[in-house]
């Protein structure tokens, strides 16, 4: 069956339709991230050697926006159809969870990629990029994105109002985000902090693209690789569990 | 050759803070290939909750339901490719065109190009001039059509409206039904819940009545109606009625309909009219019709109910 590339591409249009909003926003609030942490901070912090500050934020700026906008784009979508309603019209359709988790993931993917290269892009005036190994960065942003886009199916599913939603991601998925080592390298947090990053599934995912970029990171690209990839084969096997049952959307 | 909709026995009971709730008892039926089939019932009956348990939306607490032999919940996707279903509550995605969306359903399906059936479909619900409107600038009666075309994207053997006409125009009502009725010439079978029973006795071969979770009545339309104890004397005052009329009477506005059984009570009715001093106007006797039978039956049903108590 190819319903599933139906749903991939309707979900593709969603955010391409408002792309101001889901797109061009996300850009605009990292290039002020950028512009700001960046001015103030180029001449105080330095991390590797020969790397400037800006230099440094960028790719992980990179990919915080691209995690962030991964997670919003399956969770705002199964939201707003429930709201609405219109969830409905899948629902009614021979679909398979796993025809709904490609669709959703990927499409959350594809999202996170658009926005995590229009940073790069937009940002290129502002440092100078350096590519070191580009598979690993290609690596981490898709596994990172994937990740992101099956918890943000969780997310959808399990949230019956905006405000849930708004939980999750201001409780839950914005400090994961914070506490992963975008706007530092953990080796100058205290000890307590440091071992509490290493538990973040996030700081590996900024971590390994990072190398990518640097050839340089605070753990082994490999490491990292390992609990993302733990990570996303944990998650999609609660989301697609979750998409069998019908978690809260047949009865 | 199989029914095309088999109701086994279906029971579905919600726990809810005041104990559970019973909302389909044991409902048991069949609807044969080809029929016009009116599910009818007060609202709160269970209708909604049967067809979301045919739709798959919704598991039943016991009992299974099947179209052309294929399980709702065993065989879910060979289930719901031979269904189309037309979900009450108005709902629609605000991102798309009328025919994005009519596109996207047919993908869902594993259908693509299908562009012939869906022009015909636009056609055929007058929605030919809205094919590139956004969903959210049509009105309520055009996102009806727009639902409806989705149910039908598949071609599916069996169509479900759920109160289809609520909330719409005289016109569309007519466009959808002469739709609705070629669908069934060439084969589709139709459930239909509405609560304009008039449209029921128009169309439906055979009803079924739900009370309260529970099957009370299952027949052929004409045989129901032939049943009807009853003819109807309608008139018009602006009056009130001596008690004796009055608690056989029902009211709409200032139309009345007494239910009498024969001539001489029609006789005795009016003048009872008029010996309170009661000024009539229109009067005509009709015969009973299908919601004079329903709200016989919920009555009696009530009555029933009440001994039980």
């Amino acid at each position: 069956m190819s319903g599933w590339r139906t749903l991939f591409v309707k979900e593709v249009l969603r955010f391409w339709k408002v792309a101001f909003q889901t797109v061009a926003a996300p850009i605009v609030t990292a290039m002020l991230y950028l512009l700001i942490f960046g001015h103030v901070l180029e001449d105080h912090v330095q991390v590797y050697d020969g790397v400037g500050y800006t230099a440094f934020l960028l790719p992980g700026l990179a990919m915080m926006s691209l995690l962030q906008n991964a997670f919003a784009n399956s969770s705002s979508s199964l939201i707003q159809s429930k709201i609405m309603g219109n969830l409905v019209f899948v629902l009614v359709t021979p679909l398979s969870h796993w025809a709904w988790f490609v669709a959703y993931v990927g499409s959350s993917v594809v999202r996170g990629l658009v926005v995590g290269a229009g940073v790069l892009l937009v940002a290129a005036w502002a440092a100078e990029l350096h590519f070191a190994h580009p598979l690993w960065i290609v690596v981490f942003a898709g596994l990172g994105a994937a990740l992101l886009g099956a918890l943000g199916v969780i997310a959808g599913l399990w949230a019956e109002k905006f405000d849930q939603m708004a939980a999750f991601q201001n409780f839950i998925i914005m400090p994961m985000t914070f506490l992963s080592g975008v706007f530092y390298s953990i080796h100058s947090l205290p000890p307590f902090w440091q071992r509490a990053s290493h538990l973040n599934p996030f700081f590996y995912m900024i971590d390994g693209a990072r190398y990518g970029f640097f050839g340089v990171s605070d753990v082994s690209p490999w490491l990292s690789l390992a609990v993302v990839a733990g990570a996303f084969v944990a998650v999609s096997a609660l989301t697609l569990h979750l998409l069998r049952i019908g978690y809260k959307v047949r009865h | 050759m199989s029914a095309a909709l088999v109701f086994d026995r279906v029971s579905k009971r919600y726990a809810t803070p005041r104990g559970v709730l019973d909302a389909l008892h044991e409902v048991q039926f069949a609807v044969q290939p080809g029929e016009f089939f009116a599910l009818l019932g007060p609202n709160g009956a269970g209708k909604t909750t049967l067809i979301s348990i045919l739709a798959g939306l919704t598991r039943p607490s016991s009992g299974r339901v099947a179209v052309f032999g294929a399980d709702v919940q065993r065989d879910a996707m060979q289930a719901r490719r031979l269904l189309g279903i037309v979900p009450q509550e108005l709902v629609f995605d605000p991102f798309f065109t009328v025919r994005e969306a009519l596109r996207f359903q047919s993908g869902y399906f594993g259908i693509r190009r299908n562009d012939d059936w869906i022009d015909e479909l636009l056609a055929g619900l007058g929605l030919s001039d809205k094919a590139d409107t956004n969903m959210r600038q049509l009105s309520g009666g055009m996102k009806r059509r727009v639902m409806v075309a989705q149910a039908l994207v598949h071609r599916p053997r069996v169509i479900v409206l759920d109160e289809p006409t609520a909330g719409v125009d005289v016109e569309l009502r007519q466009t959808l039904w002469a739709f609705i009725a070629r669908l069934n010439r060439d084969g589709c079978t139709v459930l239909l819940t509405t609560h304009y029973l008039e449209e029921a006795e128009a169309l439906c071969s055979r009803v079924a009545m739900l009370r309260a979770g529970r099957l009370i009545a299952l027949e052929r339309t004409a045989e129901l109606l032939r049943r009807a104890s009853s003819n109807v004397l309608r008139f018009k005052t602006d009056q009130a009625l001596p008690a004796e009329v009055a608690q056989r009477a029902r009211a709409t506005g200032r139309i009345w309909q007494v239910k009498v059984h024969d001539a001489v009570e029609v006789e005795q009715t009016l003048a009872a009219l008029r010996q309170a001093g009661v000024v009539l106007e229109d009067i005509e006797v009709r015969k009973a019709d299908l919601e004079d039978v329903f709200l016989e039956l919920m009555a009696a049903f009530s009555a029933t109910q009440g001994r039980h108590a």
